[in-house]
């Protein structure tokens, strides 16, 4: 039989019973659109958190002090064993190399802040002009901390917006005058409320220049140097001059751990794309059930059509013949039912997406191919036996069923 | 005469119903040469359809051989078997068998298009039969919408459509009126006289009549073997004693 005519045959026999056609095709299609739009869910997730992660700031390299990885015997360990401490002058020097784009030093520590007689714990955080572009903050009121020399600083603060409502209620916080540790500072602005974000909660930040806050703590080393590369690209070529130039500055010892916010990204990343998987898993088994009942149902047509299997072998149809007559038609109801189903499962992840336009539902496309091409599999899987069955009847007793 | 296109020797056929065997052929020994008529009558229940099924290769017999144009085709594989069937043998069933979805043009190519001809080829065929057939008017009907004698036309349609040596007909009239019936026999007739092979199974004694030979079993097995009045048995098929 020639394949044109194979397909013809197998697309009238299908067409012949429309209900159970068309009962058969919704039912893969409910098991392809589930894989879409369950997995369309699973990555928006992953995407959304995603998103809020890299709120903190985009080609971030972060400096650390202190090694954590293993290595050989270095000269500079000979001279001294001790770590040296990230100072400002580091982060300064961190500005010459060519594919860092911002830096912004940070120091921080916890004190006490008053204001009229209110008092609370809150932690401080040195840092210099740039740390508000460094980690994508946004002001609700005022100005950030000028520009300026790093070494010194206006006696200026800028605080999150939880400490501005418990300290000043209803009250203009502008301009106030605080008392953070032993120091006075006048408040110059308010940053936006962030919510509960992912590392240091900013609501409860107070900001202050970066030498302030080292005289304040009796310190000269920093806690962070946050680094902004020119680019996603510039962020390994950022990474690796970044630790050439502490080195050098520290004799030639590697005492610092600089990481990318990518190493970070590339954790979630892993961790959510599991989760997508999983749950890709779990809405394959609504393709096993439709497959299942691909086989049922083709099993129930060769049962009705068993007098037109005895005659197409009384008519010198092959075993071979009629078995791919019966697998061309359940392949052709499953790939009618994953085309269904694709186009329903990305319709309903549109619906999701105009619905919550923040949540980023889309499939992915692996999840898609392999919806689609799990339910042809099933279906050529599940229509194997009935397809043998019918290969496999007795012409005689076929022919006398009516 | 023609050498034989169809010998049977020592055929046994058993059924088993429960516990209990049936013989529905017992050493049936059987010669039809190519081109003869023959009708095999007998009641219900004497194995002439199980005959007919096992001539047209539907049936595998228990024991005994069967040679169709000089070739054993009981030792044949089942594909095999169906590449004769669809070569060499053509059946028309009391029932029709039209499949209802097909027009009627369709279920006339239907054994061409198992047989994997080409479509250019199958159009010109089915033009013809349906010409040769008086359908022409009837082509895109499907078989609930032709008559009873359509529908078997269309049936004989099928059953030549692929130039058989030998037809097979179980009760082709047997769903018919007289007069249908009497048409539906008379292209059968027509057939044999082009030199087609036509074995006929009926129960009606007037159609069997017709016959130019006339085989009548009971009980699985032949009981009578007799030619039309005046004819004679061809020497060629000498059964083997």
């Amino acid at each position: 039989m020639r394949a044109a005519d194979l397909i013809r045959f197998a697309r009238d026999a299908a067409t012949g019973n429309p209900l159970r056609t068309g009962l058969l095709i919704l039912a893969m299609a409910i098991g392809v659109a589930a894989v879409v739009v369950l997995t369309a869910l699973a990555d928006g997730a992953r995407r959304y958190v995603l998103n809020q992660f890299s709120a903190i700031g985009s080609n971030l390299v972060i400096v650390l002090p202190g090694r954590s990885q293993t290595g050989g015997f270095n000269p500079g360990n000979a001279i001294t064993s001790t770590p040296r401490d990230l100072t400002i002058d580091d982060a300064q020097a961190l500005l010459r190399a060519s594919a860092v784009h911002r830096v912004a030093p940070l120091a921080v520590g916890t004190s006490e802040i008053s204001v009229g007689g209110r008092l609370r714990e809150v932690m401080v955080a040195g840092t210099t002009a740039d740390f508000i572009a460094v980690r994508r903050l946004t002001l609700a009121q005022g100005r950030f901390l000028p520009p300026g020399d790093w070494r010194r600083g206006a006696s200026e603060a800028v605080i999150g917006a939880r400490i501005r409502d418990e300290l000043f209620g209803r009250d203009e916080a502008l301009g106030q005058l605080v008392r953070v540790g032993d120091r006075r500072f006048r408040i110059v602005g308010v940053l936006a409320a962030t919510g509960q974000g992912l590392g240091m909660n900013t609501d409860e930040l107070v900001i202050v220049p970066v030498a302030l806050a080292q005289a304040m703590f009796n310190s000269n080393t920093l806690f962070r140097i946050l680094v902004e590369a020119n680019s996603r690209e510039a962020i390994a070529p950022a990474k690796a001059q970044v630790s050439e130039i502490i080195r050098l500055r520290h004799e030639g010892e590697e005492d610092v751990t600089v990481i990318t916010q990518d190493a970070v990204l590339a954790t979630f990343d892993r961790l959510l794309g599991t989760l997508t998987v999983a749950v890709a898993g779990i809405a394959a088994i609504s393709l096993a059930v439709a497959g299942i009942l691909v086989m049922n149902v083709m099993l129930v047509s060769v049962t009705q059509r068993t007098a037109e299997i005895g005659l197409l072998k009384a008519l010198g149809a092959t075993r071979a013949t009629i078995r791919n007559a019966f697998l061309t038609e359940a392949a052709m109801l499953s790939v009618a039912g994953a085309l269904l189903g694709f186009a329903l499962g990305h319709a309903a992840a549109a619906l999701i997406r105009q619905l919550y336009p923040a949540f980023p539902a889309l499939p992915p496309d692996w999840a898609v191919l392999a919806g689609v091409a799990t339910a042809l599999v099933t279906g050529l899987a599940f229509g194997v036996l009935p397809a043998r069955r019918a290969a496999l009847l007795d012409p005689v007793q076929s022919l006398a069923r009516r | 005469m023609t050498a034989p296109l169809i010998e049977l020797s020592r055929i046994e056929r058993v059924f088993h119903l429960g516990d209990s065997q049936v013989h529905a052929l017992q050493s049936i020994d059987l010669c039809i040469a190519a081109g003869e008529y023959v009708a095999v009558m007998g009641p219900s229940g004497s194995g002439k359809s199980t005959l007919l099924n096992l001539i047209g290769l539907l049936d595998r017999p228990d024991s005994g051989s069967y040679r169709l144009a000089g070739r054993d085709v009981t030792t044949l594989s089942a594909d095999e078997q169906a590449r004769v069937r669809s070569e060499r043998i053509g059946f028309v069933f009391q029932s029709f068998h039209l499949v209802p979805r097909l027009t009627a043009a369709e279920n006339i190519a239907l054994p061409m298009v198992l047989a994997g001809i080409p479509p250019a080829q199958r159009g010109e065929r089915v033009r013809q039969a349906l010409r040769d057939y008086g359908l022409e008017n009837r082509a895109d009907h499907r078989p609930d919408q032709l008559s009873g004698g359509q529908r078997q036309r269309v049936a004989i349609a099928r059953a030549t459509i692929m130039q058989p040596a030998l037809v097979l007909a179980d009760e082709p009239t047997g769903n018919l009126d007289r007069t249908t019936g009497e048409d539906v026999m008379r292209l059968l007739e027509d057939l044999n006289r082009g030199g087609v092979t036509l074995i006929v199974v009926t129960h009606d004694g007037a159609l069997g009549a017709r016959a130019r030979r006339q085989l009548l079993m009971a009980d699985g097995s032949l009981q009578q073997d007799r030619p039309r009045s005046g004819g004679t048995r061809s020497e060629t098929c000498a059964l083997p004693t």
